[in-house]
């Protein structure tokens, strides 16, 4: 039964990275927009792109949080100990890009705007790399079991948790790039369709040599990962790698369609693969998913609000996408009322 | 070289359970504020929304829609602070995460559920406003209200559980070995807490939303969407509030009877004693003599349980061990928040009264100046009786964090470094204070400038706005300001 909960975890993690991450890339490419004139427009483009779903995606984020915090609470109490910094960056992170985002919008002079626009963008780039980090601290096994802290500064600032940090910056930078080609397109903005596409490419490119690194990285500072990796999430890696390969190809020639559904593809097999690589542990050697597991009381209670998810939620969901598709809910930023 | 490193070590050892504490309580404190306006505003909104199609009311559908889109906002805000909670339960108290998470976590997945929902709703009604046929839309409201009453529910049912854990079993160790989601999820202290809170989150919606169109009417915007927006508002936050007393007065039994020391610091009441009094502010000495106050005789007692009146023993605060019970600080903080509440609560009920008496006998809702300036400063006092309250349950549960379990201090982070987090939380939280209030009153400049609504902006199809509606609407606009 703790299996099903850890891939109910997992999939909570995909769609974090796939959907809120996305948010955290259109910082990305904010703050590298350049200077108040030349970076006007695309910042409108990504305002536009972000606004109506501003901070809603980290329902997801809650939700990992819930499924750790009552199904492997031992492994939850080490996470929290041992990666305290990183963890508490990424809070504060969320707050100061939570407010900077609407304050830019209800300030007027250029001065606090770029302020403002510089605490959101920066706050965008430092929540996805302490994210990275975390991952990297703990599938280099340095998280302890037991519910004790690590080492504090180590299991954040190590090989694995750079390459974790740096790739995940790279990785919603792309996802965003891709989403924000296909809105721009939607809206026959041909400058920022070419704007945002020739980013995706670099990015693409980037997230490709963050990989090769990534490979020697691992293999020095993480063996359990790196010999999982090669071993049974071989296919995953192969998978992630042809369809960011693809998603590049379809970018370069500038296809219409298909790009944003194979970056997806890429970035949630790398996931399901950093999974697949650490299986069975939650904590890398010292602590398996079935012993950290809650009683079984609490993991039914999960899995039971996972089927009510599946009854309620994703039908809602459907709705919301459906009405969305028929142009039924025009777009209405919530602060451009 | 050695003043570096004793400046370093006094850093390193801060106690962090002063400063966890505080954090954890300051970043509840300003999300409990969000949290009425979450639950409740749906409510009300669907209230105009109905109105404007049932009668064909335009300054009341145009109302409907400008409250979903200030929802929006303030519903934004509160995904941000509970966020930043959802980190703070293992950030600053790990070790009661990892030892109880199990059991306390339950209810929040139902939460996440809940809050889901929600969000996916406030989405479709937001943006539905344009192109969905009217009552679909109504109706697509109506998910956001119950998911409201249920997700605040679910997170008070985990705090419901900390003052009355069951639903578990320990083994020799003291670890959890088996858990009732059942018994967890509906604790004994859950039925009454999810109704104070819940009431609550009407009553502090009601009377905060209505406060500022009592600020709009003082300043001379006597207009129809102005009434409305009053009305609305007001009728819920003054229906809840009778409502409220009762579920309070349940509330404080139930505490009489399985938290007895929490009450005794509620009554300020040193040593077990029949013929308790009930002492209005006052304060306890460091001797456990009670000092100052104005004493009514044997009420405290009559109150616990009217059957035996001044004969009900209520159980003093010395009765127990000075390590199970509040610090007398601690005592004095919850004695005085208790009275704060129940006065202040009092003065929303007589203002709620006047309100009522005033419909009864005259059909109409009080006109003078004074009853306009109380219900503005309404708003401010159903939110501190709010604060004040939480502040009783959360203080007066203390030492303990699950209540008769663990103790606060054995529950916190091992890091040393909380105090630097602490302050960049509130410096984090001021700005994001002040987002709010700015982005809520930009919003409010813009429906003004714009004088009404274009027809971009029309809900439900177009026809033009007459010259003096339009005027009233622009006028709306300020009021949230």
């Amino acid at each position: 039964m703790s299996t099903a909960v850890a891939v109910v975890l997992l999939l909570a993690v995909v769609a974090y990275a796939v959907f809120g991450g996305a948010d955290f890339g259109a910082g990305f490419w904010d703050l590298t927009a350049g200077g108040p004139d030349r970076g006007e427009h695309p910042r409108d483009m990504i305002e536009h792109s972000i606004g109506p779903v501003w901070e809603a995606n980290h329902v997801w984020l809650i939700f990992i949080f819930v499924i750790l915090w009552t199904s492997f609470p031992e492994a939850y109490a080490s996470i929290t100990l041992t990666l305290f910094v990183p963890l508490t960056i990424a809070a504060l992170g969320i707050v100061l890009r939570g407010a900077s985002f609407a304050f830019r919008k209800a300030v007027i002079t250029l001065r606090y705007r770029r302020m403002f626009g510089a605490g959101f963008a920066a706050s965008s780039v430092l929540v996805p790399y302490c994210m990275g980090a975390v991952a990297g601290g703990i599938a280099s096994g340095r998280v302890p079991a037991g519910g004790q802290a690590g080492d504090p500064v180590h299991s954040w600032i190590n090989p694995t948790s750079v390459l974790g940090g740096v790739l995940a910056v790279a990785a919603v930078a792309y996802l965003a790039a891709v989403y924000l080609v296909w809105d721009a397109r939607r809206l026959s903005d041909n400058e920022m369709t070419e704007y945002f596409r020739r980013r995706a490419v670099v990015a693409a490119a980037l997230v490709g040599v963050l990989g090769v690194v990534g490979i020697f990285v691992l293999r020095a500072d993480a063996p359990y990962l790196f010999q999982g990796l090669t071993s049974r999430a071989l296919p995953l890696v192969i998978l992630g790698t042809l369809c960011g390969a693809g998603a590049l190809i379809l970018l370069v020639r500038d296809a219409a369609r298909g790009g944003r559904l194979l970056a997806v593809v890429a970035v949630a097999s790398v996931i399901v693969g950093w999974a697949v690589a650490q299986w069975p542990y939650i904590l890398p050697e010292t602590l398996t998913f079935s012993a950290a597991a809650a009683p079984t009381g609490t993991l039914t209670a999960m899995l039971v609000v996972v089927v009510l998810a599946a009854l309620i939620v994703v039908p809602a969901f459907i709705l919301l996408f459906v009405l969305h598709e028929r142009g039924l809910l025009p777009e209405e930023g919530v602060g451009g009322a | 070289m050695t003043t570096t490193l004793s400046a370093l070590t006094a850093i390193v050892l801060v106690n962090p359970v002063p400063w966890a504490r505080a954090q954890m309580a300051f970043t509840l404190a300003f999300h409990i504020i969000l949290v009425p306006l979450g639950v409740s505003w749906a409510f009300m909104t669907l209230i105009a929304n109905y109105r404007g199609l049932r009668h064909s009311d335009r300054a009341a559908l145009i109302l409907a829609q400008r409250w979903s889109k200030f929802m929006a906002v303030t519903f934004a805000v509160g995904a941000v602070t509970g966020t930043v909670l959802t980190f703070e339960f293992g950030l600053l108290w790990p070790r009661f995460m990892g030892q109880w998470g199990e059991v306390f976590g339950v209810p929040f997945g139902f939460e996440g559920l809940f809050f889901f929902t929600e969000a996916i709703f406030i989405a479709i009604y937001l943006f539905g406003w344009r192109r969905l046929r009217p009552w679909a839309h109504f109706w697509t409201g109506v998910p956001i209200v119950l998911a409201g009453i249920f997700g605040s529910i679910s997170v008070v049912a985990a705090n419901a559980w900390m003052n009355a854990p069951t639903g578990f079993t320990l083994d020799s160790n003291g670890n959890v070995v088996d858990v009732d989601p059942i018994r967890v999820i509906f604790n004994d202290s859950m039925p009454w807490q999810a109704a104070h809170m819940l009431v609550a989150a009407y009553l502090v919606g009601g009377f905060l939303i209505a406060s500022v169109y009592a600020v709009g009417m003082l300043r001379g915007r006597r207009d129809r969407y102005h009434y409305l927006g009053f009305v609305i508002a007001f009728t819920v936050g003054a229906v809840a509030t009778p409502i409220q007393m009762g579920v309070g007065d349940g509330l404080a039994r139930w505490v009489y009877s399985n938290q007895p020391v929490k009450f005794a610091a509620i009554e300020l009441v040193p040593t077990t004693e029949s013929d308790a009094p009930e002492t209005l502010l006052g304060h306890l000495n460091e001797n456990y003599t009670v000092s100052g106050g104005i004493p009514i005789p044997g009420l405290a007692s009559w109150l616990s349980d009217p059957s035996t009146g001044k004969q009900t023993v209520v159980q003093g605060l010395t009765a127990v061990p000075p390590d199970q019970r509040p610090t007398v600080q601690q005592i004095n903080i919850v004695h005085l928040c208790w009275d704060i509440m129940v006065g202040l609560g009092t003065l929303l009920f007589l203002l709620a009264v006047w309100y009522a008496v005033s419909w009864i006998f005259r059909r109409r809702m009080p006109q003078t100046k004074w009853f306009l300036r109380a219900a503005a400063v309404a708003g401010i006092v159903a939110v501190l009786t709010m604060e004040a309250g939480w502040v009783v349950t959360e203080v007066g549960r203390q030492p303990w964090i699950v209540y008769g379990h663990m103790r606060v201090e054995d529950a916190v982070t091992a890091n040393t470094g909380v105090w630097i987090t602490f302050f960049a939380v509130v410096i984090l939280y001021a700005l994001l204070g002040t987002t709010t209030i700015l982005v809520l009153r930009g919003m409010g400049r813009r429906f003004r400038q714009t004088k009404g609504f274009t027809d971009h902006d029309t809900p439900y199809g177009p026809s033009a706005l007459t010259e003096a509606s339009t005027e009233a609407h622009a006028d709306a606009g300020e009021a949230v300001g």
